[in-house]
């Protein structure tokens, strides 16, 4: 109890004093996991729309093989990014492995399945409503993938944010791939988990209240954001 | 009317569709000219919206013949057509933009659009709604932009599947205004619907179905006045099936 | 939404990337990281140097592992045979004894097991075993590791197979620390992440001064040879530098709570 209230009160001297270094950790984590999610929306949005408009054989099978993904555990994830970015790894040349570079791409990989299978999930429904209609107008499922993503647009905020939430929130990928250096690849996970190794629980408790303050920053913009777009715009 | 491209008259033989051993479409024939408002009537799964969707494509039918002026069914003729499905599916944007996309999914140019468009909003008289969010008009309103809008595509033959079946009067009537002016200039008009005071007042010809079958098919004036099968009889005065 | 998203990264990751030119990896241990012995040494280098050391902290095990495939440009670990056994199979070059420290055995103020004040610190285990009093290991190939498993094996101890009051935690020096404070077990620690931890609650320091409980860190650079694209000139400045006067001198003068916790005892030999 007693450190509950003594993370309160350094959860709040940290914010109000501006710490140079905790602004940094700060802005990488933000950077790291929006590059991440933004990467995750470019590809997961596409294959959502393309699992639920376009049908294939096989295309149960990828369904639920994409809803398994959803539950990749970080830690594999940083282990499989860690031995492609290796030195020894196929892609060891490229010297990415501890950059801010090989978090997002670990990330982008942890969340990518999460945004499609949202995407997916929210899009089959539009399709079910809009296919037979855009089959009368000439749209084929190929071309109603643009269309059902547009359509879907303020529903697909929701699965971009489950992105982001499972993104800024993870530690095991970026530890790994980012060895959690200090000034180049600590992010507000990684801090949590250092403080805490180093038995200095208030402030890992601290940090984490500032995360949570972050992640609901976040969330409560895109939610304003998507209302007033969809005052806006045409719900 | 010697357009080489065009798709009427229709001559449907034979046309049976089944789902699941469960005939839809049981062997059903009929014949449409190149002009007029023609209504298909027949109670509730006598097969009048499959007929429909496999007349424009939607359903492929398991057997029969289909020739548009002699020719199978395809892409050209598609492009002639334009379908009002009973529930309006408009897309989320504007009235105009839910117009636009269709004329853009034929391919148009960016100008012939902007005429079709404004010719139509015009027409149908979407003027004052035109920049309105399409999905928040009222039922009423949302029949008629997806009638626009399948108008815009300006098609030989339109297929209408009981367009006013949740309107009220008022929106009926205006929906009915649009389909004896777009008669007027010249559309074929193929009609589904269970309102039979609708019929009355829209058909020149009808076609009754019972069981996948065209049961009856004639001038409308003498299919009201005398129903030749008991079924259809028994369905225009509005009789509740034994 | 998604255009806005991409716009938004890119504009943060852009200043996030890089920083300075010349920087080398260092693997190293958590006790040397946690202590705060890097927040004090690492900016004097780079000030005499302008090479930036990127510190990425992980177990001795984990640390040899990563610099084998080429992952680091130098190693800053402790356990020396291993250490040795990893030059000696050519993935390393120019060792070089750094600073020591020791371990010590902590546990809770009550010492169930009654080891408190002795110096033998392989008594003290075979107590810890006999009385089954809870030990909490770190279970995680490090150098702290290796050094509890030495002991448990001069005490003729296999304590993986002696019961459920050994658990091995597979974790790092605080997470383990942060274990047996909760657990009220015992625990071997190196002294600096000790003196440096802050969560001891009542865990106390039961035995110290065994000269089997010594601690040597040291230095190796990742082969250039093996592994052609590490900074071998950066890694070798950095070893000269840490073996040297400024080094040396910087080490001795590291103090947390008044205590020294690393004592600099250079030896290239
Ligand atoms: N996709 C489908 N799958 C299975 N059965 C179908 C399908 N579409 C139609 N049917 C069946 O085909 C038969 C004809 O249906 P259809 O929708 O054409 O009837 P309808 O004449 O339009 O009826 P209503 O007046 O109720 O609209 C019905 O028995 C219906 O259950
Ligand atoms: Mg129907």
């Amino acid at each position: 109890m007693e450190d509950l209230g003594a993370a309160f009160a350094l959860a709040l001297d940290l914010v109000l004093g501006g710490d140079p270094e905790l602004v940094a950790i700060v802005g990488l984590s933000l950077a790291v996991s929006l590059s991440a999610v933004a990467i995750a929306c470019l590809l997961g949005m596409p294959l959502g729309a393309l699992l639920a408009s376009v049908p294939f054989p096989g295309r149960p099978a990828a369904v639920v093989l994409l809803d398994a993904l959803m539950g990749l555990p970080p830690v594999v994830v940083g282990l499989f990014v860690y031995i492609l970015l290796s030195g020894a790894g196929p892609l060891g040349a490229l010297r990415l492995l501890y950059t801010p570079q090989a978090m997002v791409l670990a990330q982008a990989i942890l969340v990518t399945p999460i945004v499609a299978a949202l995407s997916r999930e929210l899009l089959a429904g539009l399709q079910e409503e809009y296919a037979e209609q855009l089959r009368s107008l000439g749209i084929g499922p190929w071309r109603a993938i643009p269309t059902l993503l547009w359509e879907g647009r303020f529903g697909l905020a929701t699965a971009a944010l489950a992105g982001f939430g499972r993104a800024i929130a993870e530690v095991g990928a970026v530890m790994i791939v980012g060895g959690n250096i200090k000034g180049v690849t600590r992010v507000m996970t990684t801090a949590i988990a250092l403080e805490t190794s180093k038995g200095e629980i208030a402030l890992a408790l601290a940090l984490g209240l500032v995360l949570l303050a972050l992640a609901l920053l976040v969330t409560g913009s895109v939610a304003v954001l998507r209302g007033t777009a969809a005052r806006l715009a045409h719900d | 009317m010697t357009d080489p491209s065009a798709i009427l008259p229709l001559e449907v033989r034979g046309l049976a569709l089944a789902f699941g051993g469960r005939a839809a479409l049981a062997g059903l024939s009929f014949d449409l000219g190149r002009e007029g408002l023609t209504v298909v009537l027949g109670a509730n799964g006598a097969g009048k919206s499959v007929l429909l969707r496999v007349l424009h494509g939607l359903l492929r039918a398991d057997r029969g013949r289909i020739r548009w002026n002699g020719r199978p069914p395809g892409a050209a003729v598609w492009r002639r057509q334009a379908m009002v499905f009973q529930k309006p599916v408009l897309l989320r944007r504007s009235v105009a933009a839910n117009i636009d996309f269709a004329l853009a999914a034929r391919g148009l140019p960016r100008r012939a659009r902007r005429r079709r468009l404004e010719a139509v909003l015009e027409g149908c008289g979407l003027g004052p709604l035109a920049r309105r969010p399409a999905r928040r008009l009222s039922g009423g309103e949302q029949q008629r932009v997806a009638l626009a809008r399948a108008l815009a595509l300006e098609p030989e033959i339109l297929l209408l599947d009981e367009p006013t079946a949740s309107l009220d009067p008022a929106a009926t009537r205006a929906i009915e205004s649009l389909l004896r002016d777009s008669r007027a200039a010249g559309t074929r008009i193929l009609l589904v619907t269970h309102d039979v005071a609708q019929a009355r007042r829209l058909a020149e010809e009808v076609i009754f179905l019972e069981r996948g079958r065209v049961v009856e098919q004639g001038p409308a004036a003498a299919f009201f006045a005398a129903p030749r099968s008991a079924a259809a009889r028994a369905y225009v005065e509005g009789r509740l099936p034994p | 939404m998604i255009r806005l998203l991409v716009l938004l990264s890119l504009l943060l990751a852009a200043p996030a990337a890089g920083a300075a030119e010349d920087f080398i990896i260092l693997q190293s241990t958590t006790s040397t990281r946690n202590s705060g012995l890097f927040d004090h040494l690492l900016p004097k280098f780079t000030a005499a140097t302008g090479i930036e050391v990127r510190v990425v902290a992980v177990g001795t095990g984990q640390a040899l592992k990563n610099a084998r495939n080429g992952d680091g440009d130098a190693l800053l670990v402790h356990a020396m045979e291993r250490e040795l056994a990893f030059v000696a199979a050519g993935h390393g070059v120019l060792r070089c004894d750094v600073m020591y420290n020791d371990f010590v055995i902590v546990g809770p103020a009550g010492d169930p097991a009654g080891i408190a004040g002795g110096r033998d610190a392989v008594a003290a285990f075979a107590r810890i075993a006999a009385t089954a009093s809870p030990f909490v290991s770190r279970g995680d190939d490090s150098g702290t590791h290796t050094k509890e498993r030495a002991l448990w094996r001069l005490a003729g101890i296999d304590p993986t197979r002696a019961g459920r009051w050994y658990r091995e935690a597979g974790a790092g020096m605080g997470a383990t620390l942060n274990m047996a404070a909760a657990m009220e077990a015992y625990t071997l620690t190196d002294r600096a992440s000790w003196i440096a931890f802050a969560n001891k609650r009542d865990l106390q320091l039961l035995v110290e001064g065994d000269p089997r409980l010594f601690n040597q860190y040291g230095i190796i650079l990742v082969n250039p040879a093996r592994h052609p694209r590490v900074n071998f000139a950066a890694a070798k400045a950095f070893r000269d530098w840490l073996v040297g006067p400024e080094g040396q001198a910087a080490i001795a003068a590291f103090r947390v709570d008044g205590q020294q916790l690393f004592f600099p005892d250079a030896d290239c030999g």
